[in-house]
């Protein structure tokens, strides 16, 4: 498996990351040499192995589905880079 | 008196309680040597008015007569865990002005324990790294150097600042979290010891997230005593946190009897690598005859997955940290990028993501975006989940068969130089998580103690792991190995 220039600027766009044109083909090497080592999984037998889900045995609790805290919102906006009017500000998301 | 700094956790305690010492003593002397060590760049948000304030409430409980554990003894917290109202950024430009409106449970547990905060410490960038060279603070230095020579070297990372920091006699104890061997490879690198409990000791709310199935938080201290002090003090079950564990926690220093006769310490022939050092086969050696010598039988073992230990973590970890880290994107906290005309959210989130992250965790989060996309998935993260199934039966099969603890180095290598690794490839610093990654992968408890120095004068560490829960035991196997290896050492004050 190798991933190309190509692929690297699909992942980076996956990942929400900005990546210049220029530095795709060092960040594709730097996934091959990744994925390389990784690779060796496939040496593994995992034949009728469950994939693990919990490293520990128990089972996740339970609570009441109530509300248990709220009316913070300063709180909540105290560290956004734009709030406004009591709401989180973005760049315009529908045309 | 002098050099309060240099007290363990036990020998301060033992002092604030025949009244010989008071908090703001011991605190001042912490923040003075703090402010003479910037050259190790351990601490980097220094919080002197909390210090003071809660040393003097530390010292009323104390006149009071109504003293919790930890009352009084100034410890550093590392960057990672979210403290109320002081920066909290995990080391990265993107948490930049990141002041929490809350505080981690672990942090509120060792201030409920009477503790006194006296700043936050360097790290690699959101844990990312064995090194502490991913930091946006810079590098984080080790105290310790090669003999005379001056050759700045790394404390190991991620929790670089919190072992530079107690190696140098900065506060009493750290705080640092383990994802892949952050608390264990640099204890081994600064002549400290480092625990990372069993998963789910330590509840993870309020602690950033890396890889949520691997995170754990332990101390870092100056001795195996002080880190069953301070374990005790930082774990417990907590309703945050969902895998945290709803068992007791023992009284783990009175565990420490030294006794280990009968013991069964299991030696795994997986963990005899391939070019590895002589002296670190040499300690290893040392480390098995000197808990023969205390009475233990030691066996040797086999555990056949290890060789794909790492293979896996950096499946599984990436493809976490990927989802973990989706959570910075610009509008809730920390760095928003400088948008230009008519860029829209994805452009804000993608400008945002590649100015925030450094190239390490940018990196992860790509590889755990690739093993988790669609036609990926299986053939890397399921399977990558398989073998950790097998890694976690590989453990479970020598405790099964009656192994109370499992001795291995703790790390390949000594502490290396600051940037000595910068050409190598990312595989290549991956390779000193070798030892310690299998534990995170089993979710197994581990502590690194320092038993011997290497020929140019450094530190070096030997991994005991042990059986889930069973932190007391194994915390008592790691008191009789530091007892018979009478590691005193410490670094030259150049700083």
């Amino acid at each position: 498996m190798s991933i190309d220039t190509k692929t690297a600027a699909k992942v980076a766009h996956l990942a929400r990351i900005k990546v210049e044109e220029d530095a795709l083909p060092a960040l594709a090497n730097e996934f091959n040499t990744i994925l390389g080592f990784i690779e060796q999984l496939n040496e593994v037998d995992v034949e009728g192995v469950e994939p693990m889900t919990s490293v520990t045995p128990m089972r996740l609790k339970r609570r009441e589905d109530v509300v248990t805290d709220g009316n913070m919102q300063d709180k909540i906006l105290s560290n956004a880079p734009d709030a406004r009017e009591g709401f989180f500000a973005v760049p315009k998301v529908v045309e | 008196m002098t050099d309060l700094n240099k007290l363990t956790l036990a020998e301060a305690r033992d002092k604030l309680r025949a009244k010989d010492v008071t908090s703001v003593e011991l605190t001042e002397a912490c923040l003075s040597a703090i402010d003479k060590a910037d050259a190790l760049n351990a601490f980097v948000h220094k919080t002197p008015e909390i210090a003071l304030e809660q040393a003097k409430a530390a010292d009323a409980r104390l006149a009071a007569g109504d003293a919790p554990s930890m009352c009084g003894l100034p410890v550093g917290i590392k960057d990672l865990f979210c403290t109320k109202g002081v920066p909290s950024q995990a080391a990265s430009r993107i948490l930049e002005g990141f002041t929490p409106e809350y505080e981690s449970t672990v942090t509120s547990n060792l201030f409920e324990a009477g503790s006194v905060m006296l700043g936050k410490l360097n790290m690699d960038e959101f844990a990312m790294g064995s090194s502490n060279e991913t930091s946006c603070y810079g590098n984080a230095v080790n105290p310790w150097r090669r003999g005379n020579d001056d050759t700045a070297l790394t404390p190991g990372g991620s929790s670089g600042g919190s072992a530079s920091a107690v190696a140098a006699d900065l506060c009493l104890a750290a705080t640092g979290t383990d994802t892949g061997g952050s608390i264990r490879q640099p204890a081994a690198f600064t002549g400290t010891v480092g625990i990372k409990p069993t998963y789910g000791r330590c509840s993870r709310w309020g602690v950033v997230a890396f890889a949520s199935s691997l995170d754990q938080a332990g101390p870092m201290t100056k001795s195996v005593r002080d880190a069953a002090i301070m374990l005790e003090a930082m774990c417990g079950h907590d309703a945050k946190d969902s895998t945290s564990a709803d068992i007791p926690v023992p009284d783990f220093e009175a565990m420490l009897t030294g006794d280990i006769k009968g013991k069964k310490i299991g030696i795994p022939k997986e963990y005899r690598m391939d070019g590895m050092p002589a002296e670190i086969d040499q300690l290893w050696a040392d480390g098995r005859a000197m808990l023969k010598d205390a009475g233990a039988e030691i066996v040797d073992i086999s555990l056949p997955h290890t060789k794909y230990a790492l293979p896996a973590y950096y499946v599984i970890a990436p493809a976490e940290a990927s989802s973990n880290l989706a959570r910075y994107d610009g509008v809730r906290y920390g760095h928003r990028a400088m948008l230009e005309a008519g860029d829209g959210i994805n452009e804000m989130y993608e400008k945002t993501r590649a100015e925030g992250f450094g190239h390490e965790v940018q990196r992860r989060v790509m590889v755990g975006t690739y093993v988790l996309s669609a036609g990926f998935y299986d053939a890397y993260y399921n399977r990558a989940r398989k073998v950790r199934a097998l890694i976690k039966k590989d453990f479970d099969d020598v405790f099964a068969a009656g192994i109370d603890a499992i001795l291995t180095p703790a790390t390949p290598s000594a502490a290396f130089g600051l940037g000595e690794m910068n050409e190598a490839d990312p595989v290549q610093m991956y390779l000193n998580d070798v030892f310690t990654v299998t534990v995170n992968l089993a979710g197994l408890p581990g502590i690194s103690v320092p038993t011997g120095l290497d020929q140019q004068g450094l530190p070096l560490g030997l991994q005991l792991i042990g059986r889930p829960w069973e932190e007391g035991d194994l915390l008592n196997t790691a008191y009789a190995l530091e007892t018979a290896a009478g590691f005193v050492a410490k670094p030259g004050e150049w700083w």
